[in-house]
């Protein structure tokens, strides 16, 4: 008995329970080497034995079965002993009979029995693509549904506004900005100004992305010099928020570069701004190589005080706040380490400098360049007093009288949530229209293997030619005489064993013959 | 100065309905009402509708447990604990046992804990025995209804059946001596020998500062289907599997083990509590026992539980519909688990995320201290203020005895 209970008070979860419950024990209790004992164990090992070969447990299957008939066992064990019968068939039984009912123990009419259950595993146990796909439209139902119970009650449309123009990174640049933008939550109106009028190559590439489009030219050609075409840049700038002036296009204002990396949680910020906001923008301007970065400093402080040279690391341009989270000012990137090192032509392989506040760094309210509007701010001066020819708008704080009004967004511009970057190739560069390749890649590496059908067999027959390289055969019909005399000399260079050179292999190796 | 008087009362007044209302509008989320079996009753206040005598016990019956075992109050069987605490210090507590409708025994029965930290019910029986002939031979109240109107809380793995193993709870059945009293208690099975009617489920303790702290903003998104961090099968209590769970769990990982939409493992990540609540079902099967505190933390942060149980009776059955919120899978169904799942309509999934939303639903899963209106607290005196008025069998005519006090395994006998 005090073994027993010795044994039951151990920790809960432990193996001995289970031992403890054996029949066995009752012949182990009296530690009386009786021959009934020593036939007891040997049974038992003999049973361990089978049930190892077999793969499961028996001896408390069979013991049962023996005794069930003599003694009165309670129902439940007769419970134990069906089911372990059912059981001991392969527990991998696709809907494999559920136990019977059991009257006494759990109570009349229970359908729930206590003892060992079949593991019900159905013949193909893998998911369904269907499945998946309306578990999908679930997840996101259900996400739409949070966002407008939690999000933001009346969202406003974002007015995205991108300067481009035809060049080697328009296309990289540009895709990255449109799926950014294809990504965003709200109502989205993308305003594509480009230099040099509009082209079909930009147009072909932003009627892609199935988003709101306004493209736009800009009469003047984009300009080689980075001065020249930051200003620039500001004039499409002003050209697009006069389209937004016309058309009354309600929502804010952002200035999403072409080259700019923006992250979603800019577009959830930005629906916070009232009239103009300013969010910290991350100034990638370092081309590796220089040890020291940027020093940081503020100037544009609102008073008009003496200028605080602070000399931290931040390559940031962006609203700075004091303690109690109000503005002081706005930092901007300190480029005069810089200026003997920068970049002066599109393309050169230098530092490409930011100007002073980036358009990038604010968001306005699309009211504020309304005409005829009653309740606009005083600090904002009127459109056309802004826009003159020849005038160059650095950047939106040109539109305010007084530059205290801006709001800091991001945590007052603790969080970056834009980086500025300009990588360019020279303005001479050349790349394959609307990068589609036609006519073909032409090979100019001669290749020392060829897997192609049709050229001469190599001396013993049991080359292999049977490459898939059907798809291949139309493109290199033409070239296939060219070929035939370069790869001849290499034919003959070529081994006796299996050409198991795949198509890729070839394509490495070839160049476009244009350069870059 | 009368007038002033009157004047500044219609202020107060005021002053207080405005506030009242005032948070009232702070729920702009939609949700749903709650209304279960017995009406709308989740949010109904128990003070003034019973009065609770509570005896007197020495204090090895409470006390001084607690106190060789901190751990009670923080396991999931802590709401022994917490009641008592409550019922001390809650207005529907009399001290006058004459005009008590309900007497409650606080006797911790469930503190007994091995150093894992899971409580031993082996003395449970003899300690409640104990504490009743203590309560018999010191006050008339047990002897004139034979304990039909005392309540005793067991929130033990099979209630008052007293034993982890449900074969043997089976064999033990309900304590004889608790055979006429209102049990409130967290298992809850139906036609099952350790579940008596007019029984009352409680949810099982969880901590509900510990809840809070993890919460995250609702705004994150669900992007989980399905979510599930348990054992699938107990390799140290039952080795070739079937046994535990009755094979629901083994099944399920058979099943969906590399199913993309069901993320589930035997981990224990930090990130628990904030994955449910990025998931939209949770998944509750049985362990051992039908119950587990899943249902509570999936209640808790709004993950749709999907109970896999068969019979199983849910906490406060009759104030929350549990049909409305949460889905029910037969064990037999297991394998078919994600045709179920993804067959619901979404309309339905979102007016159950609507009914989990409600607060009320929230506050009736957790026992908050100090105590909160509507809180499971609150839903426990409900249900007693709901059997209430005691029916003529409750008091005993001359004569009659039903309970036997020798009944039950020699062992119980015992004198604590």
């Amino acid at each position: 008995m005090k073994q027993l209970t010795a044994l039951q008070q151990q920790a809960r979860r432990s193996n001995s329970f289970r031992s403890a419950a054996s029949p066995l024990d009752a012949a182990v209790d009296g530690s009386v080497k009786s021959p009934a004992t020593i036939f007891w164990l040997v049974l038992h090992g003999l049973c361990c034995l089978i049930s190892l070969v077999l793969g499961f447990r028996f001896s408390r299957l069979v013991f049962f079965l023996l005794f069930a008939t003599s003694s009165s066992p309670s129902t439940t064990t007769t419970t134990t002993i069906y089911t372990a019968l059912r059981a001991t068939l392969p527990s991998s039984t696709a809907a494999a009979p559920p136990p019977e009912r059991n009257v006494s123990a759990a109570g009349d009419g229970s359908r729930v029995v206590v003892g060992r259950h079949g593991i019900l595993i159905r013949p193909w146990p893998h998911p369904d693509p269907a499945e998946v796909m309306t578990a999908h439209r679930i997840i996101e139902r259900v996400q739409f549904e949070q966002r407008s119970q939690y999000g933001l009650k009346s969202p406003r449309t974002v007015i995205a506004v991108t300067p481009t123009y035809v060049r080697t990174f328009q296309t990289l640049h540009l895709t990255g900005v449109m799926h950014t933008l294809i990504n965003v939550p709200y109502d989205l109106i993308w305003i594509v100004v480009e230099a040099g009028g509009t082209t079909n190559e930009t147009a072909s590439l932003i009627s892609n992305s199935g988003l709101k489009t306004i493209h736009i030219g800009f009469d003047r050609k984009m300009a080689v010099y980075w001065e020249d075409r930051h200003k620039l840049e500001s004039k499409m700038r002003l050209h697009a928020l006069r389209v937004v002036r016309e058309r009354k296009l309600d929502g804010i204002v952002m200035f999403a570069d072409d080259s700019n990396m923006h992250t979603l949680e800019l577009f959830d910020e930005i629906q916070k701004v009232k009239w103009i906001g300013a969010v910290s923008v991350g100034i990638l301007a370092q081309l590796g190589g220089s040890e020291e970065n940027g020093e940081l400093s503020i100037i544009n402080k609102i008073d008009d005080s003496q200028k605080d040279e602070k000399s931290s690391k931040l390559p940031i341009q962006g609203p700075a706040c004091n303690s109690s989270n109000h503005l002081v000012g706005l930092h901007t990137f300190d480029t005069r380490p810089f200026v003997d090192r920068s970049a002066r032509y599109i393309g050169d392989r230098a530092v490409v400098l930011p100007r002073k506040l980036e358009w990038a760094v604010f968001v306005l309210n699309s009211r504020l360049f309304w005409e005829d509007m009653t309740d606009k701010p005083g600090w904002v001066k009127e459109f056309d007093d802004v826009d003159r020819d020849g005038d160059d708008v650095e950047s939106p704080l040109s539109f305010l009288n007084d530059d205290s009004v801006v709001e800091p967004l991001g945590d007052c511009g603790r969080k970056v949530m834009v980086w500025w970057l300009r990588v360019e190739a020279r303005a001479d560069s050349k790349f394959p229209a609307r990068w589609i390749i036609d006519p073909p890649l032409d090979i100019t590496v001669p290749a020392k293997r060829t897997p192609w059908p049709d050229a001469p067999p190599e001396l013993p027959s049991s080359v292999e030619k049977s490459i898939t390289v059907q798809e291949n055969t139309e493109k290199h019909s033409t070239n296939r005489g060219s070929r035939k005399k370069r790869s001849s000399k290499s034919n003959k260079k070529h081994s006796s064993t299996t050409a198991k050179v795949l198509v890729d292999d070839e394509h490495v190796s070839t160049r476009d013959s244009r350069t870059f | 100065m009368r007038d002033w008087r009157w004047v500044f009362i219609v202020l107060l007044y005021l002053a207080i309905s405005l506030t009242t209302e005032s948070f009232e509008f702070r729920r702009t989320q939609r949700t749903e009402r709650i209304s279960g079996s017995a009406g709308d009753v989740l949010e109904d206040n128990p003070i003034g509708r019973l009065k609770v005598f509570i005896y007197e016990l020495p204090s090895k019956y409470n006390k001084k447990i607690l106190q060789k075992d901190p751990r009670c109050l923080t396991h999931m069987f802590a709401a022994e604990i917490y009641m008592h605490r409550f019922l001390l210090s809650s207005p529907v507590r009399t001290l006058n046992p004459e005009e008590a409708d309900w007497f409650y025994t606080p006797v911790y029965t469930t503190c007994d804990l091995t150093p894992n930290g899971l409580p031993l019910p082996f003395k449970s029986p003899r300690m409640m025995r104990s504490a009743v002939q203590l309560i018999s031979s010191n006050w008339p109240y047990w002897n004139r209804t034979e304990g039909a109107d005392h309540f005793f809380i067991v929130p033990h793995d099979f209630g008052p059946c007293f034993h982890y193993q449900e074969e043997k709870a089976i064999e033990r059945g309900i304590l004889p001596l608790l055979e006429r009293a209102t049990l409130v208690q967290t298992f809850g099975q139906k036609n099952h020998v350790c579940l008596k009617d007019g029984s009352i489920t409680i949810p099982p303790y969880a901590p509900p500062q510990k809840m809070q702290s993890h919460l995250i903003p609702p705004t994150t998104p669900r992007s989980i289907f399905v979510y599930f961090r348990g054992l699938f099968y107990d390799v140290g209590n039952d080795p070739e599997g079937g046994y535990y769970a009755r094979g629901a769990r083994a099944s399920m990982w058979e099943n969906f083990k590399d199913n993309p939409l069901f993320d589930i493992s035997t981990e224990h990540p930090t990130t628990y509590y904030e994955d449910m609540q990025r998931a939209v079902f949770c998944l509750c099967p049985l362990g051992w026992a039908p119950w587990s505190p899943r249902l509570v933390e999936a209640v808790i942060y709004g993950c749709i539980p999907v109970i896999i149980a068969d019979d199983i009776v849910l906490p406060f059955a009759d104030a929350i519909p549990w049909e409305d919120i949460g889905v029910f899978v037969a064990e037999k169904d297991v394998p078919n688990l994600d045709t179920i799942l993804t067959s619901i309509h979404v309309d339905e999934i979102l007016r159950k995320q609507r009914v989990l939303a409600n607060p009320s639903m929230k506050q009736a899963m957790l026992f908050p201290q100090p105590a909160q209106p509507r809180d499971a607290f609150h839903q426990i005196l409900n249900g007693l203020a709901r059997k209430l008025p005691h029916g003529k069998s409750v008091y005993l005519q001359s004569g009659d005895k039903f309970l036997n006090w020798t009944a039950g395994p020699v062992g119980d006998l015992k004198p604590w």
